[in-house]
């Protein structure tokens, strides 16, 4: 017979229990039954900013969440246990349930801190911990945003969590305020002079920083809130979030009973138990040693310890590591060890950089030969190798150790002992890793993952494993495909440096085999970058999937879509009604798209040059929309006509977009153009996104829409054209050298190492000594353009292809057919019958 | 020239004309139709065989596999569907990333520069 666990609450704590208990009670001893006061299984509470970023709430799901498929499991969502009775060993809950137990785990984790500020039940008022509050959020904002203007938040607390809601708020277009009692942000994990740095670097990404105030009380104004601050300030805002600590949840304890902390917390021993052998508490409602940990690695570390005694095991608390590394609002903060130098004799060392932007601390002991702890602002690239170094003899002179070069600034991770935490969330230890690969055979990230759950939960550590497993000898795949070993930025200096100009002269000499769909297209690609003529001359023909192949985009019934060019999505009248005739008389399916232009749908291979001929001869040319090139360079209306225009943004898309058409890069490109800060053009949505200032341009970069979207990040600001197209032309060659296959310049940049400051730093401030070179490259592409569609229809060779048989011109595919749907022909689709309505 | 060796052309093989060889470059595909609206696709790789699959794409329901690109997997000679990218072998018309789906394969000869394909 099984025993009965009894786990109440289902946060993270919670669920690593349970999947602790599963993995290794293979014997099946125990039964559980958990009960979740949130009507969802358990997320990823670490990630919960990330949330604003698409509302879907299953992507912040846990790993095997629901447990569906173990009979040994059963999970209670959004009935919370209410009352416990010790002494008959059941459990109620809030809708009469009562269960049995043979042991009861706590794991209520906290609740957020509301300070007794007059007004803080006011409508508007808001807390951070759960998928519900920010939806309640996101519904305050969108009232926020429907009034005049933008929106404006206040986040009372400026610790770690107030600053994660600052970005949230910030996220969904508000402009959010902090106020924080301490005299600077993040009093907890940073020093004075970090914290000065950290409240410079976040004012400049647009919020507003209150230190050493506090927030007297709020009060209701005409549907919008006032702030009233310690210091008199008074702030008008559409809502508010407090942020200003947690307290442990650990009522039930209390009510039947059990001991709890001073300040909260149910108290256990190094085993997790409570005075009652039965009761264990873990996780952020427990008090373990006199401490109650607000981080999840602690709470993990207590999950697998109640599972190892469940099962008759004596793990005990190993204590904890309070370690945070997190990039706020893009701004790199981490803090480790003892960052605030209370170890006595301790002595800092200290690098503040100014211009950089970057403050760094060194806690070390009084003979300075042993790391105690530090603080990063700014640039935290080091904190990897770092943190794992503390309590241990410094390789080298602290102060080399913070020296800029080489990044590392000195420690690899070769330097780190086998016993050195790399993963704290999962505390994976070096030697744990090199277990996994050497032992377990584990050969790239994702297996490192699976085998020892380092890089999981916040995944901070992501980079450092991937140094491990290079340092361990495991080369990590960077092959395009199985027929070259090379990555797409290799193949690319290959081909520049040897002015290879054919696949087959390529994959002869540097790969193996006769290619496939993704390196042909690649190849293919990268010729086009450096100039080789048209897209169908020669050899090139073969190598180009279906839509560079037809000049159009190949649609499910097997016929194409035609996208004139339509730069700026500016257009007159005349070329308007061209579009109309021509789509009446082929009878195509019109459609405007969303980058501001028209689609012509239902074209057969042998129908487009007759199409394009009637384009041309109309002034039209390619809109690439088949190509991974350029595609639209959007435009708001500006200040031609627009009453908040202060540039001509019109006429520069315009510019834009004409001189980087026919651009063929590693994935699609695109832009935007704005003529003020209202942002009408959806600029920084776009790889490259240009808005008007009064005084000139700023330039944004690495933005995408489609899957993952992200918005893209400042480059220069308010420079003048010259030396933003200057700027553009660098940025874009150099993404056309470097990036991977199918990598837009948002994942491009991502994964840069040193990110948008490297970035900045190879474009603008030339540290490469490249941008001549990148300027050249493109000053090669502007004067070599030429229109791809009107070089076809020029060509009888060319033309020759554009037959659907090649024994039959003329004929169409007899499969194809359309039928009617709101006045307009669209495909019938084969195999699938149709439905009247869906 | 040779002929797919999978495909044995069989006495009452009703052969029709597609295209001169050399309207083919290596490692590219046409469409043609035979009699009955019987689409095909014919492909040359780069060793100089001639192959031919059904022209419909199976997954799709398009007939399109002519348009996809040609080249080799683990040595087999393929062409990826232009539509999704399953790849299916010239030689068998299996596809590679699904066991149980296979497109039809058609008898090819050349012969006097032209090829043509056969309805067993
Ligand atoms: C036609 C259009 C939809 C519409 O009716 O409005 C469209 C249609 C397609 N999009 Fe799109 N996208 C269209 C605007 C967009 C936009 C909006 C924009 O550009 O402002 C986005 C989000 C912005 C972005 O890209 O960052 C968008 C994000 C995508 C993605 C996701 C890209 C990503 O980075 O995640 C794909 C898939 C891909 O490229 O791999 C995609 C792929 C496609 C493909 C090519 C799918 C395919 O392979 O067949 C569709 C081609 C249809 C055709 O034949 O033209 N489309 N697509 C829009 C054409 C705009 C144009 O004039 O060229
Ligand atoms: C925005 C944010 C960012 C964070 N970032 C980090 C970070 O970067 N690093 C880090 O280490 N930590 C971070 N944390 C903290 C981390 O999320 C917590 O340490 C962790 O979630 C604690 O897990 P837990 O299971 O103890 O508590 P929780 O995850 O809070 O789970 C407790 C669950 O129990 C439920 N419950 C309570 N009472 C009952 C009852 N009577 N019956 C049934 N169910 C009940 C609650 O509804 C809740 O779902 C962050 C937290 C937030 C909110
Ligand atoms: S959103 Fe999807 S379905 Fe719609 S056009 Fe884009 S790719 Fe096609
Ligand atoms: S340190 Fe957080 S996942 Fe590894």
């Amino acid at each position: 017979m099984s025993r009965t666990l009894v786990v109440v609450g289902n946060g993270m704590v919670g669920h690593r229990l349970v999947q602790a208990l599963r993995d290794r009670d293979t014997a099946g001893g125990w039964r559980v039954v958990q009960f979740a006061e949130e009507a969802r299984p358990a997320y990823d509470r670490v990630a919960l900013t990330s949330y604003v970023d698409g509302w879907d709430p299953l992507r912040l799901r846990l790993d095997g969440a629901e447990f569906d498929s173990d009979d040994a499991v059963e999970l209670v969502l959004g009935d919370p246990v209410a009352t416990v009775d010790r002494a008959a060993r059941t459990v109620t809950t809030a809708s009469g349930r009562v269960q049995a137990y043979d042991a009861l785990a706590l794991a209520t984790g906290s609740a957020p801190f509301v300070p007794p500020v007059p007004g803080r039940d006011l409508p508007g008022c808001h807390v951070y911990r759960t998928i519900d509050d920010l939806d309640a959020i996101k519904a305050s904002a969108a009232r926020a945003r429907a009034g005049v203007g933008r929106g404006a938040a206040l986040v009372i607390g400026g610790g770690l969590l107030g600053l994660e809601a600052a970005k949230a708020l910030r996220d969904m277009g508000l402009s959010p305020h902090v106020v924080e009692l301490a005299p600077r942000l993040m009093p907890l994990q940073v020093d004075e002079g970090g914290g000065a740095l950290l409240k410079r670097l976040i004012e400049d990404l647009d919020v507003t920083v209150h230190a050493g105030t506090s927030t007297a009380a709020i009060e209701g104004d005409r549907g919008r809130l006032l702030a009233k601050l310690g210091n008199g300030t008074e702030l008008d805002v559409d809502l508010v979030v407090f942020s200003a600590g947690i307290r442990p949840r650990d009522q039930l304890a209390r009510d039947c009973g059990l001991p709890v902390g001073e300040r909260g917390g149910v108290l256990v021993d190094e085993g997790c138990r409570t005075e009652d052998p039965d009761v264990y508490a873990i996780g952020e409602c427990a008090n373990i040693e006199g401490r109650v940990y607000g981080l999840v690695a602690p709470g993990y570390a207590m999950a697998e310890i109640v599972a190892d005694r469940l099962l008759g095991g004596r793990a005990t608390f190993p204590g904890a590591d309070m370690s945070t590394k997190l990039k706020l609002l893009g701004v790199d903060v981490a803090s480790f060890g003892d960052a605030h130098a209370a170890t006595e004799g301790s002595l800092e060392v200290v690098v503040n950089d100014a211009v950089k932007g970057t403050y760094k601390k060194l806690v070390v002991s009084d003979d300075a030969k042993t790391l105690l702890g530090g603080v990063l602002v700014g640039d935290a690239a080091d904190y990897a190798t770092l943190r794992p170094m503390v309590g241990r003899a410094l390789p080298g002179d602290p102060g080399a150790l913070l020296a800029p070069a080489g990044g590392g600034g000195g420690v690899g991770v070769d330097a780190l002992p086998d016993e050195a935490q790399v993963c704290s969330c999962n505390a994976v230890t070096k030697g744990d890793v090199r277990t996994a690969v050497h032992e377990q055979g584990c050969a790239d990230i994702p297996a490192v993952k699976a085998c020892t759950r380092a890089g999981t939960s916040c995944g901070s550590c992501v980079p450092m494993l991937k140094q491990l497993l290079t340092s361990f000898g495991v080369e990590q795949s960077k092959a395009l495909c199985e027929h070259f070993s090379q990555s797409r930025a290799e193949l690319f200096e290959i081909v520049r440096v040897t002015g290879a100009t054919t696949f087959s002269e390529l994959v002869e000499r540097h790969g193996t085999g006769r290619g496939c769909d993704i390196c042909k297209p690649a190849v293919a690609s990268i010729l086009a970058s450096l100039g080789n003529g048209h897209i169908l001359a020669g050899e090139q023909g073969v190598l180009q999937d279906t839509n560079d192949k037809f000049l159009a985009n190949i649609q499910r019934n097997g016929t194409y879509s035609v996208v004139p060019r339509i730069p700026g999505g500016e257009i007159t009248p005349e070329k308007l009604i061209v579009i109309g005739q021509v789509a009446r008389d082929f009878g195509l399916y019109t459609k405007i798209t969303g980058g501001q232009r028209i689609d012509l749908f239902g074209a057969t291979v042998d129908q487009l040059p007759v199409i394009w001929k009637r384009l041309v001869d109309a002034g039209f040319e390619s809109g690439h929309a088949y190509g991974k090139s350029l595609r639209t360079v959007k435009s708001c209306v500006g200040s031609t006509w627009c009453r908040y225009g202060v540039q001509d943004s019109v006429g520069l898309a315009v510019e834009l977009e004409l001189r980087y058409r026919g651009l063929r890069s590693p994935h699609k490109l695109k832009s935007g153009v704005s003529g003020c800060a209202r942002e009408c053009a959806e600029a920084r949505g776009k790889d490259f996104g240009v808005i008007a200032t009064d005084n000139g341009w700023n330039l944004y970069v690495g933005g995408n829409g489609g899957t993952m979207p992200r918005h893209a990040d400042l480059l220069v600001s308010e420079v003048d054209k010259e030396t933003l197209l200057k700027v553009i032309d660098r940025f874009l060659v150099f993404y056309i050298r470097t990036a991977d296959r199918l990598q837009r310049t948002s994942a491009w940049l991502d994964a840069m190492e040193g990110g948008l400051d490297h970035l900045r730093d190879v474009v603008v401030h030339d540290s490469l000594g490249l941008c001549a070179e990148l300027e050249a490259q493109m000053a090669a592409h502007v004067d070599g353009y030429a229109d791809e569609w009107a070089a076809v229809l020029q060509d009888p060779e060319k033309l020759s292809r554009f037959t659907s048989f090649v024994n039959a011109p003329g004929s169409p595919d007899p499969a194809v057919s359309f039928r009617e749907e709101r006045g307009q022909r669209v495909p019938v689709l084969l195999g699938t019958p149709e439905v009247a309505s869906r | 020239m040779t002929l797919a060796q999978d495909t044995a052309p069989t006495a009452r093989t009703a052969w029709t004309e597609v295209c001169p060889l050399a309207r083919l470059r290596p490692e590219e595909g046409v469409a043609a139709l035979l009699p009955g609206g019987v689409q095909v696709a014919v492909f040359r790789t780069h060793d100089g065989q001639v192959y031919a699959l059904d022209n419909l794409d199976p997954f799709s329901r398009a007939n399109i596999l002519s348009r996809g690109i040609v080249g080799d997997l683990r040595g087999v000679p393929v062409v990826a569907s232009p539509m999704h990218k399953q790849h299916f072998d010239l030689r068998t018309g299996a596809c590679l990333e699904d066991d149980a789906v296979v497109v039809a394969t058609f008898p090819v000869r050349v012969e006097g520069g032209t090829i043509s394909v056969g309805r067993p």
